[in-house]
């Protein structure tokens, strides 16, 4: 079946499913016993289950069957939940998104079988509840495997299903009734449609000549259509291989039936044999984590897999694009929206072909009036269409946070307010990284150990807090801790000994500006990490990231209260105020965030340094940037004595942008101009103005 | 005889069945290009330069709302600069869904449909010529020669540069 076209729902909820079990395991951790978390889970495990079994994802359908199986015997109450049972199922959890990740790279789940995390869980499953119901997961184990390698290897797939007692009992009996045993392995074409409908037919010719004793996958699972396009029977008959084979490929969209005696006793004793290894061991110690004989058998079929079939290979681009999940009542509004926008262009429509000169006038104004205030509502919300809540970037922190705890041995509590503030999806996607950093820092070196947290008399677990609000044009995110605080001292210390300030200025800084060279690049170097009070680290990577979404971070501490970092974003960045400027013919918009002043400067003012013009603007130099120069415009008037400079900043950084015309503030929108053309980043999309011309937009941060 | 007869018309069938190229004059050779690439064919309209652009790229444009790059096939084939003239074109070109490209040629003519059997690889006769980066084949139409251009070559490709 292809099932390609369903690939982008399956991510879709395999994700929610993954973040629900992840939230779920989480609470389940802090109260082993609540079973509603507990059948949360086990709905989770088992919906995420069948559809990588739909998407036909085997490896991912098996890790969570085991999950899931772990699940059921603690519904029943066969088992409690254990901190190393939840320790397991994270990492299953990550194993499963490590799958997503390359479903969603690829659309193939990859080859990583991840047998440790699968060995693991059934040991301890079957630790719980007793040696007896080992050796039936592991037998299918290797069964699994065995029937997996001959099937890389040869057709007659057949050859690896493995017999029970009690079928090798009827398989004596056979013999003595003097009944050819026979492995069949059909295979369907792969066109066929109604797979199950043609088994059926398979089957009902087989039963005419014979009595089928085993089939792989299950009856029920071939009538479920749960197989690819073959499977597997053990034949009990009195008829020859090629009567048999003519009968099933006398069913139409059978490709091939391939059929041969099939050898049970070796089989049979084989699989004894590891059998009885599996109980005697799992009997030893019932506790054992990890079967040790399953696992090597296991290890040893994962690699005679990968040699036999070479991983796939990586396509280029995702195999799905990026998309946006849009609340029905959204689309609702931009619907009626549309459909006013149509009745406003039948107005204007009518007034053109009436002929009354005197009524046009005013009829004319009306419906442009009309016009604006639908796209102006219609802007807003496609806006809203795009905006995502916060909380699908957050929800994977509580987690982090959780292994944090257990690496560094420190207890702390990660609290979170906001998530359903919503940002833009642009921005949203970026926000996640810096936001861990600046996690890691406070749960690192923000938090004291739980021993001195007692003895400063604080409570021993340490409190991280991730605020999102909503502050006028803007969205704020707070990361704050209630750890040490930054000691501004051996911050001030450190920056004169790196030379990064000299002891005068350090004299005349204030603690706030002293916290702010935190931000500088030459403070991110690992080895300063310790000795400037576990501050720094990569911070300035945090700062550019931010930077370039449009936004700034802040921080502030008080020492022995804790810090805090103040991330301000735009709430959008699609749609931005600009400053339109001419030079020459051409006509460029500067972001007005960028933007400090506008001046007029003398030419004669210009002063140069080294060589650079810079000019003195109330006590501070500025350095000048001739943007026809750089954009290698013919300058329209050289001569001019009067310059018209617009001062922009990038961060503290400022300079002075030499322009021809100044031409108004504008809202614009923001466009990309593709990835072929190469302008050395100055330019940073492009917009459409009024006229359909294009106006291209400076990158102020990389001309500063 | 009868299986030759079979061939035949299974040949004839491959004909009928082979790819539609759009032709296009720039300078004084013809140039197929794709159909299968070709998302629209618009009049030359105002190109806003982007500086300090590769040379080859003329700028962009505004297409119903979309900023779309221009690309100069003569300044990247090597050859004179662009003449504007009424027969001028833009051809937006669709490599992937999100991310289209203009071309300038001189004059689009016709659409021919192209065998394998009239398209010749391209054979480097002189081992200098740099413009076999950019062919996929040479294709015979009526008395004329098309060269077939490797489209994704020709934009992602480096510049020609003449020996």
């Amino acid at each position: 079946m292809d099932v390609s076209q369903y690939l982008e729902i399956f991510i879709d909820e395999t994700k929610e499913h993954l973040q629900s079990l992840s939230d779920q395991l989480m609470i389940l951790e802090q109260e082993p016993e609540n079973m509603d978390t507990i059948n949360e889970i086990f709905r989770a495990a088992h919906s995420l289950k069948g559809m990588a079994g739909t998407m036909g994802y085997k490896r991912m359908q098996r890790l969570t069957h085991d999950m899931e199986n772990v699940f059921q015997e603690i519904r029943s109450g066969n088992m409690t939940v254990k901190p190393e049972l939840v320790d397991v199922l994270f990492r299953g959890l990550d194993a499963l998104e490590k799958y997503l990740a390359s479903i969603l790279e690829t659309s193939d789940e990859g080859t990583e079988d991840n047998e440790e995390i699968i060995n693991t869980l059934n040991a301890i499953a079957n630790g719980e509840t007793g040696a007896k119901q080992q050796d039936e997961p592991a037998a299918a184990q290797i069964q699994n495997a065995v029937e997996e390698v001959s099937a890389a290897s040869e057709g007659a797939k057949y050859t690896g299903i493995t017999i029970t007692d009690y079928e090798k009992n009827t398989f004596e009996k056979a013999k003595s009734q003097n009944q050819n045993i026979f492995g069949i392995t059909v295979y369907l074409q792969e066109t066929c449609i109604l797979k199950a409908a043609r088994a059926f037919l398979v089957f009902k010719a087989l039963e005419e000549l014979g009595e089928v004793i085993k089939a792989v996958p299950d009856v029920q699972d071939i009538e479920d259509e749960k197989f690819e396009l073959d499977f597997s029977l053990v034949y009990f008959t009195k008829e020859s291989i090629e009567k048999v084979k003519a009968a099933i490929e006398n069913v139409s969209e059978v490709k091939e039936a391939v059929v041969g005696p099939f050898e049970a006793s070796e089989k049979i004793q084989e699989m004894e044999k590891k059998q009885e290894a599996e109980a005697a061991k799992s009997e030893d110690k019932s506790e054992t984590p990890k079967p040790a004989a399953t696992q090597q058998t296991a290890a040893k079929v994962a690699e005679k897999l990968s040699d036999a079939k070479p991983a796939a290979k990586k396509a280029a681009k995702p195999a799905v694009g990026r998309t946006v999940r849009v609340d029905i009542e959204k689309l609702d509004v931009l619907m009626n929206l549309v459909s006013e926008l149509i009745i406003a262009k039948n107005g204007l429509v009518s007034i053109s072909s009436n002929d009354s000169e005197t009524k046009n006038e005013a009829g004319f104004n009306e419906q442009i009036e009309y016009l604006e205030s639908v796209t102006t509502n219609l802007h807003e919300s496609v806006m809203k269409v795009r905006m995502v809540p916060i909380e699908s970037v957050v929800n994977r922190f509580p987690r982090m946070i959780r292994d944090l705890s257990k690496k560094l041995g420190k207890k702390m509590e990660l609290h979170m307010t906001g998530e359903e503030t919503e940002l833009d999806r642009t921005v949203i996607d970026e926000i996640g990284d810096p936001l861990q950093h600046l996690l890691r820092n406070s749960a690192d070196h923000g938090l004291e150990s739980n021993e001195e947290r007692i003895a400063l008399g604080k409570p021993e677990v340490g409190n991280i807090y991730l605020d999102a609000y909503q502050d006028g044009n803007n969205v704020n995110i707070e990361v704050r801790d209630d750890g040490a605080g930054i000691n501004v001292d051996k911050v001030r210390n450190k920056a004169i000994e790196k030379g990064t300030i000299t002891p005068e200025q350090a004299e005349n800084m204030t603690d706030k500006e002293i916290i702010d060279l935190l931000f500088r690049p030459s403070f991110s170097t690992a080895e300063q990490i310790t000795d400037v009070s576990g501050r720094g680290v990569g911070l300035d990577v945090v700062k550019t990231k931010i930077e370039g979404l449009g936004g700034n971070i802040e921080c502030k501490s008080v020492i022995g209260e804790g810090s805090s970092f103040i991330i301000r974003l735009p709430l959008t960045l699609a749609i931005i105020q600009a400053l339109m400027v001419e030079l020459g013919t051409e006509k460029y918009a500067i972001p007005l965030g960028n933007i400090q002043t506008i001046e007029d400067v003398l030419v004669s003012d210009i002063k140069h340094v080294q060589t650079k013009e810079v000019i003195n603007l109330r006590g501070s130099v500025i350095p000048l940037i001739r943007l026809d120069q750089i954009l290698d415009i013919e300058p329209s008037n050289p001569d001019a004595e009067n310059l018209t400079v617009v001062i922009v900043n990038k961060g503290d950084k400022l300079a002075g942008l030499v322009v021809d015309n100044l031409i108004g503030q504008q809202e614009i929108v923001i466009k990309s101009i593709g990835n072929y053309i190469n302008c050395s980043k100055m330019i940073g999309g492009a917009t459409i103005l009024g006229d359909g011309e294009i106006a291209l937009i400076l990158e102020v941060n990389t001309l500063v | 005889m009868a299986m030759e007869n079979m061939n035949d018309v299974q040949n004839i069938e491959v004909a009928s069945e082979g790819k539609q190229y759009i032709v296009v004059k720039i300078g004084t050779e013809q140039y197929g290009i794709d159909i299968k690439y070709v998302d629209n064919i618009v009049r030359n309209q105002r190109i806003t330069r982007v500086p300090k652009a590769q040379h080859y790229f003329k700028g962009v444009i505004n297409l119903r709302g979309e900023i779309i790059p221009v690309m100069s096939l003569r300044l990247k084939f090597g050859l004179e600069p662009d003449e504007y003239t009424n027969a001028t074109r833009i051809i937006i070109i669709k490599l992937e869904p999100q991310s289209a490209i203009g071309i300038i040629v001189d004059e689009v003519k016709e659409v021919v449909t192209l065998g394998e059997e009239s398209i010749e690889k391209p054979s480097a006769t002189d081992p200098t010529d740099t413009m076999i980066q950019y062919l996929s084949g040479v294709g015979k139409h009526g008395d004329g020669l098309i060269s077939l251009l490797n489209i994704s070559a020709v934009i992602v490709g480096k510049e020609r540069e003449l020996a």
